[in-house]
């Protein structure tokens, strides 16, 4: 056979074949078969009924939206500073604020942990808070960065148009900063929200007992129960994807990377 | 007044991503068991972490995890971006479509499945370590792909086929010509396969062998367990591990400022 460039590709192909879509295809199946291989809706219909996994997704989606506005909160006006600042070295200092994705989170985690004990003495007492603290400690960095960039990238004649047509800072910032950054936001949201709902490590670190999605997938995994944790993973699949059309960003493996920059 | 909310804010958040790391930093030079009153300074923790048999296996099997893992996977991704870029648009979009699943989807799901796939499905023992080294491609080699794609799309193409005219094979021209052009593109697609691997605990969980553990494994079983001194070695390993990444960073971006300064003297 004669060599071709294109079927340098072929190797990695056959991986993506086998090794992402095939489990997706094996997670369908699971999710809507029983133990004896027949077909059945009882997963699908069993998590939609039952009052405790309506409540784990509920409380869930609680946990991922006060943590990406925490996140939003902190982050913009960080990103804000940093961008429009004009101190030398700015790179550096941008790279502080993302210097923690790379330490291994449990670790953080660990050192948060330890810092939440001291100062509250037993961490059972605020569960939902410390469980946001702790999301947010792990992702902001994924919120600032993607924030930053947009910032930075903006165009700057577009404000000093606005300014020259007679705006003030405020409405220049309201009018053109914010809609034009709003695809980093977006962005950001997305590298947050998602891990948010899934991340079981952090409650399980911080003593906090109540379940979100990801717990419902280890609880079954722990229990051998196949079926079930299929089915949870397909409705997180589903929710990753609505997630995905919604907030429409490419950019989520440079931020996830840190390579933006 | 109204000028120094920038530097308080700043302050606050800088402090919130630091203060707990410094904290434990601290504490890890002394012989006390938790945050609150320092007592005397002491190496115990650091002696434990490097005298402690189950730390060191544990630390070596997670880099020798992450180094091998990110080497196939920079392979896969690389040699996948150019037989994807080389491809019909058809067949480039389908491989680029495919390889954002894993990066979008949320590990716990990508772990899980891949689980259920290589155990149950196909019955892989956990303890080959194929399915967690599998795991950890899955989980890089996307990664690789998406840093090497740019690189190869900026590269001219007209010098692969400058190579061909001058001679030299097909095989020769990509070795010679193409990788060299793209490598910045696979080294920043490797380091980024090393910190995911390192960083990951999900996958891990559902694909590692019983006895084997990740750092992220070892450690959130170990917050479970009560062995104060295991415990406090763990603070140890991460201000060990803290000042690691701040010299890489250090270095890389000593090195940009460099480059930049060459750069501005050339023009």
């Amino acid at each position: 056979m004669r060599f071709s460039r294109k079927n340098l590709g072929i190797p990695y192909a056959v991986f993506l074949l086998l090794f992402v879509l095939m489990p997706l295809a094996v997670l369908f199946y699971y999710a809507f078969t029983n133990g004896s291989g027949q077909f059945t809706l009882m997963n699908f219909i069993g998590f939609f009924t039952n009052p405790n996994t309506l409540g784990t997704l509920v409380y869930s989606f609680a946990v991922a939206f006060v943590t990406t506005v925490v996140c939003v909160l902190l982050a913009y006006p960080l990103a804000y500073i940093l961008a429009s600042s004009k101190i030398r070295a700015k790179s550096a200092v941008v790279m502080l604020f993302v210097l923690p994705m790379w330490i291994n989170f449990s670790l953080r985690i660990t050192a948060l942990k330890e810092v939440l004990i001291f100062i509250e003495g037993n961490l059972a007492m605020y569960p939902f808070t410390n469980t946001v603290i702790g999301m947010t400690y792990d992702f902001l960095p994924f919120m600032i960065l993607p924030i930053y960039t947009s910032i930075s990238r903006l165009d700057h004649s577009l404000l000093e148009a606005a300014q020259d047509l007679g705006a003030n800072e405020r409405e220049a910032f309201f009018k053109v900063t914010l809609p034009l950054s709003m695809p980093g936001v977006m962005s950001g949201v997305s590298m947050v929200f998602l891990p948010a709902m899934t991340n079981y490590v952090v409650l399980d670190m911080l003593y906090n007992s109540t379940y979100i999605m990801g717990s419902l997938i280890g609880s079954y995994f722990a229990a051998y129960y196949w079926h079930g944790g299929s089915m949870i993973a397909l409705i997180l699949l589903l929710i990753i994807c609505i997630f995905t059309l919604l907030t429409d960003s490419d950019e989520t493996g440079d931020v996830r990377g840190g390579t933006i920059l | 007044m109204k000028k120094l909310w920038k530097p308080v804010f700043f302050a606050i958040v800088f402090l919130f991503l630091y203060l707990p790391i410094l904290i434990l930093a601290v504490y890890s030079f002394t012989d006390s068991t938790t945050i609150g009153a320092i007592r005397g300074f002491s190496l115990r923790n650091y002696v434990t972490l490097i005298s402690t048999e189950e730390l060191r296996n544990m630390i070596a099997g997670t880099l020798a995890l992450a180094v091998g893992s990110a080497f196939i996977a920079t392979i896969l991704g690389t040699l996948g971006a150019l037989g994807a870029f080389y491809s019909r648009e058809r067949t480039r979009t389908a491989i680029a479509t495919v390889n954002r699943i894993p990066v979008i989807n949320a590990d716990v799901v990508t772990g899980f499945s891949i689980c259920v796939l290589m155990v149950v499905v196909m019955h892989i023992s956990k303890d080959s370590y194929i399915p967690l080294i599998i795991g950890h491609v899955t989980l890089s080699a996307p990664f690789v792909f998406l840093n090497v794609m740019p690189k190869i799309q900026q590269m001219d193409s007209s010098l692969y086929e400058a190579a061909l005219d001058l001679g030299a094979t097909p095989f020769r021209a990509l070795r010679q010509v193409v990788i060299p052009e793209i490598m910045p593109g696979v080294l920043s697609g490797f380091g980024l396969a090393i910190t995911l691997s390192l960083d990951d605990y999900f996958i891990a969980t559902y694909t590692k062998p019983a006895m084997f553990n990740t750092i992220s494994t070892y450690v959130v079983n170990a917050t479970k367990g009560s062995q104060t001194s295991i415990k406090t070695a763990l603070w140890a390993l991460s201000t060990a591990i803290f000042v690691i990444v701040l010299l890489f960073v250090l270095l890389g971006n000593l090195r940009a400022a460099q480059e930049e300064k060459r750069r501005e003297r050339m023009d």
